[in-house]
C-alpha cells in the first residue's frame, strides 16, 4: 500500500488541518428550477498536501473550489480554514481573509492587462498596505522564483501563456497564503507548458505549501499526492496516490 | 484613502486608459464651457441694456405733439396739436409732487459760422433741465441757465465736436459765433456719452429761439424729469394723469391716442429690464440643463467604466480588495478627472469670454461678456459633486458583485 509521507514526520507531531468541511450544500437558482450542485461534501486537507479535485464538468468541482476560496458562499455546512470558521463573513472580512489566507490561480490567468508582471504580482501586497518599495522587492523575489525576473516590466500581452500562468503563480504566492487554490490552471496551456507549470506547483508544494488543484485531466491529477473524485455533487472516491514528477514528462 | 499609493494607482489607471479619460474629461469640460459661455453672453446682453439706458436719465418722460384722429367738441380730426409755454407752467404748477424739472426742446437746423469755418448743426432751444435729462457733461464753461431763459440772452453751449470743427485747437469760450444769422456768445462746451451726433449740437435758451422766430410761444417737445422717489408705479400714474390732463386742456377725445405721444423712459427701462430678466431666466434654464446633461454624461461614463472594469474588479476582489477600496479607486479616479477637466473647461470659458470683450457689440449687442468667478466655481463644484454621487451608485454596485461572477464576465 501507499506510504504516507506524514508518517515520516520526524517530530511525530500531528500535522495541523488546513481545511475542514462538513456536510457542505450548494444549489443555484436557474429560473424557477433549483440546481443542487453540492450535496453534502465532507473532507479535510492537512498542511503540506497537494490535492487534486477531479470530476467531469457539472460535477461541482469548481463550485467547491469557489466556496473554499470564499469567492462564493455555501448554503449549508461548516467550513474551517486553519481553525477559523468561515461563515457569514461580510465583504470586507472575506476580502481580508482571501488576501491573507488564500492564493488563486485561474485557468484564464486573470492578470490585469494594463499592469506589468511586477505590478500584478505586487497587487496583493498593495491590499495589505505594505510600503511600495518593500512590495516591489518581495514581488521581484517571487518573480525570480518562477523564473521571470527578466520579464518583470513586461505587460501580460507581451508574455506567453506559460509565462502568464507563472506570473499568476507568483501573484498567488507573494502574500504567503495558507492555501493555494488552482482552478484548471493548465486548461489554457499545451501539454509541455502544462508540465512546466505543474513542476513549479510541485516545487512550491515541496516547500511545505498546501495546494488544491481542480482539474479534469488525469495526467495532471497524477502529479498530485491525493485525488478527490467528485461526481454529481458528492465525493465518490478519495485516495492517496504515488506522485508523478512533472519534470520527468518535460 | 488619499495615500501616495492610491494616487499612484489612479494615475496609472488614467495613463493606461487614455480614451476613457479623454471621453469623460471632454464631457465635463464641454458642459462647464457651455455653461460659462451661456451665462457670460447673457450677462453681456444685460450689460448692453444697462449701457443703453445709462446714457440718458431714466426718470424722464418726453411729450411729442401729434395730430388728432377723432373729432371732439366741435374740432375736426387731423388737427395739429401744438405745445406752448403755458403747458410748461401748467404742468409745473399742477404736478408739483412729480415734476423735478421740465424743459422744452425746440429742434432747428442752422448754419453755424466762426471766422472762415462754417457747418450745419442741430440747435436745440432748451431750459436748464435738459442738461439732466440728457446727462450732458460740461467740459468747459457752463450750461444754459435760468437767467439765460429769463433774459432771452444770446448765449449758447456747444458740443465738443462743434468746437473742434470751428475752433480747431483754440478756445471757444467767450467767442461769438453766427448761428443762422444771429450772433451768439459761447458760454460752455459739453460732451455726451450718446455718441458723435449728440456732440454736434448746440444748446440755446428756448426763449431766445422763440424770440428769433417772431416771438412765438410754440415749444416743440417737452421733456419732464420726475422725482426718482415716485418709483416705477408713481411714474406710470404720473403718465396717466398727465395724458388725461393734456387731453382735456387741448380738447382731444379721451380715447384719441394720436393727439400727442408720451415716451416714458422709466416704462421702457422697466420693459427692457423685464425682457433681459426673462432672457436671463431662459439662459439660466439652458445653462442648468447643460450641467444636468453633464452630470448624466458622467454617470453614463461611470456605468460604462464599471462595466468595462467588471473583470478587473473581480480579479482585485479575489486577491483581497475590499469593497471600500474598489469604490474609492473608481470614485477618486472620477473625481480627479472631473475636477481637472471641469476647471479646465471653466478657465477656457472665462478666457474665451474675456478675449471676446466688446467684439460682439456691434452685431450681437453683447457688451463685455463675463461670469462671476463664484458662479463659475459653484457650477463646476456642482458638476463634480453630483458627478461623484452619480458615479457612486455604479461603483457601489461594482463593489457588491460577487468576485466569481465578475471573473466570469468576459
Amino acid at each position: 500500500m501507499l506510504v504516507l509521507s506524514q508518517d515520516w514526520n520526524p517530530n511525530k507531531e500531528k500535522v495541523p488541518t488546513m481545511i475542514e468541511i462538513k456536510d457542505l450544500h450548494k444549489s443555484y437558482k436557474m429560473g424557477s428550477n433549483s440546481l443542487h450542485v453540492l450535496k453534502g461534501i465532507n473532507f479535510s486537507v492537512e498542511e503540506g498536501e497537494l490535492v487534486a479535485i477531479m470530476g467531469s464538468s457539472g460535477s461541482g468541482k469548481s463550485t467547491l473550489l469557489n466556496i473554499l476560496g470564499m469567492l462564493d458562499e455555501a448554503d449549508e455546512g461548516e467550513y474551517l480554514l486553519d481553525g477559523i470558521p468561515i461563515k457569514n463573513l461580510n465583504e470586507t472580512k472575506a476580502a481580508n481573509y482571501r488576501n491573507k489566507f488564500l492564493g488563486f490561480i485561474f485557468q484564464s490567468f486573470n492578470l490585469i492587462n494594463y499592469k506589468t508582471a511586477l505590478e500584478n504580482v505586487a497587487l496583493p501586497l498593495y491590499y495589505q498596505k505594505m510600503p511600495r518599495k518593500q512590495r516591489q522587492e518581495k514581488a521581484l523575489k517571487y518573480l525570480d522564483q518562477v523564473g521571470l525576473k527578466e520579464w518583470s516590466h513586461h505587460l501580460p500581452s507581451e508574455l506567453s501563456g506559460g509565462q502568464k500562468q507563472r506570473v499568476a503563480v507568483a501573484r498567488a504566492m507573494v502574500a504567503e497564503p495558507k492555501v493555494l487554490l488552482a482552478d484548471e490552471l493548465t486548461g489554457a496551456l499545451d501539454s509541455t507548458t502544462s508540465y512546466e507549470v505543474m513542476d513549479l506547483i510541485q516545487k512550491i508544494n515541496d516547500q511545505g505549501n498546501t495546494i488544491l488543484v481542480v482539474t479534469h485531466e488525469p495526467d495532471i491529477a497524477q502529479m498530485c499526492k491525493r485525488i478527490v473524485h467528485l461526481k454529481d455533487g458528492v465525493i465518490v472516491k478519495d485516495e492517496k496516490v504515488k506522485q508523478v514528477k512533472a519534470l520527468a514528462n518535460v | 484613502m488619499f495615500s501616495r499609493d492610491t494616487w499612484q494607482e489612479i494615475f496609472l489607471t488614467i495613463r493606461k486608459n487614455k480614451l476613457r479619460t479623454i471621453l469623460s474629461g471632454f464631457t465635463v469640460s464641454l458642459g462647464i464651457l457651455i455653461f460659462v459661455g451661456l451665462v457670460g453672453l447673457t450677462n453681456g446682453l444685460q450689460n448692453t441694456f444697462e449701457y443703453f439706458f445709462s446714457q440718458d436719465a431714466t426718470n424722464v418722460m418726453y411729450i411729442f405733439p401729434g395730430r388728432t384722429s377723432m373729432p371732439y367738441k366741435g374740432y375736426k380730426s387731423l388737427r395739429r396739436i401744438e405745445l406752448d409755454n403755458s403747458d410748461l407752467t401748467d404742468i409745473k404748477e399742477d404736478f408739483p409732487m412729480f415734476v423735478d424739472y421740465i424743459s422744452p426742446r425746440i429742434f432747428r437746423s442752422a448754419l453755424v459760422k466762426y471766422k472762415e469755418e462754417s457747418n450745419n448743426y442741430t440747435t436745440i432751444g432748451v431750459d436748464w433741465g435738459q442738461q439732466f435729462a440728457e446727462k450732458t457733461i460740461m467740459m468747459k464753461g457752463r450750461y444754459i441757465n435760468q437767467e439765460d431763459v429769463k433774459n432771452r440772452t444770446k448765449n449758447v453751449a456747444i458740443g465738443r465736436l462743434v468746437e473742434q470743427d470751428l475752433f480747431g485747437n483754440s478756445n471757444s469760450i467767450g467767442e461769438f459765433i453766427d448761428v443762422g444769422g444771429s450772433m451768439f456768445r459761447v458760454v460752455g462746451v459739453f460732451q455726451d456719452d450718446g455718441g458723435d451726433n449728440e456732440e454736434r449740437q448746440l444748446y440755446m435758451p428756448y426763449t431766445t429761439r422763440q424770440l428769433i422766430e417772431k416771438n412765438t410761444d410754440e415749444i416743440g417737445q417737452i421733456v419732464i424729469g420726475f422725482k426718482e422717489e415716485i418709483g416705477y408705479t408713481g411714474a406710470m400714474a404720473f403718465q396717466r394723469s398727465l395724458e388725461k390732463y393734456l387731453k382735456q386742456k387741448k380738447f382731444i377725445h379721451p380715447e384719441d391716442e394720436n393727439g400727442f405721444f408720451v415716451r416714458n423712459v422709466a416704462d421702457q427701462l422697466k420693459q427692457n429690464q423685464d425682457f433681459a430678466g426673462v432672457l436671463a431666466i431662459i439662459a439660466a434654464l439652458v445653462a442648468f440643463g447643460t450641467i444636468i446633461a453633464g452630470i448624466i454624461g458622467i454617470s453614463n461614463i461611470m456605468v460604462y467604466v464599471v462595466k468595462e472594469r467588471t473583470k478587473e474588479i473581480g480579479i482585485r476582489k479575489a486577491i483581497g480588495a475590499t469593497p471600500r477600496s474598489v469604490i474609492s479607486v473608481i470614485l477618486l479616479e472620477s473625481v480627479f478627472i472631473t475636477t481637472i477637466s471641469g476647471f479646465l473647461g471653466m478657465f477656457v470659458g472665462i478666457a474665451l469670454l474675456s478675449t471676446l470683450g466688446d467684439t460682439l457689440m456691434d452685431d450681437y449687442f453683447i457688451r463685455n461678456p463675463g461670469i462671476g468667478t463664484g458662479l463659475a466655481v459653484f457650477a463646476t463644484l456642482l458638476l463634480i459633486i453630483f458627478g461623484t454621487l452619480a458615479g457612486y451608485v455604479p461603483a457601489k454596485r461594482a463593489a457588491r458583485i460577487k468576485p466569481i461572477e465578475a471573473l466570469n464576465d468576459e
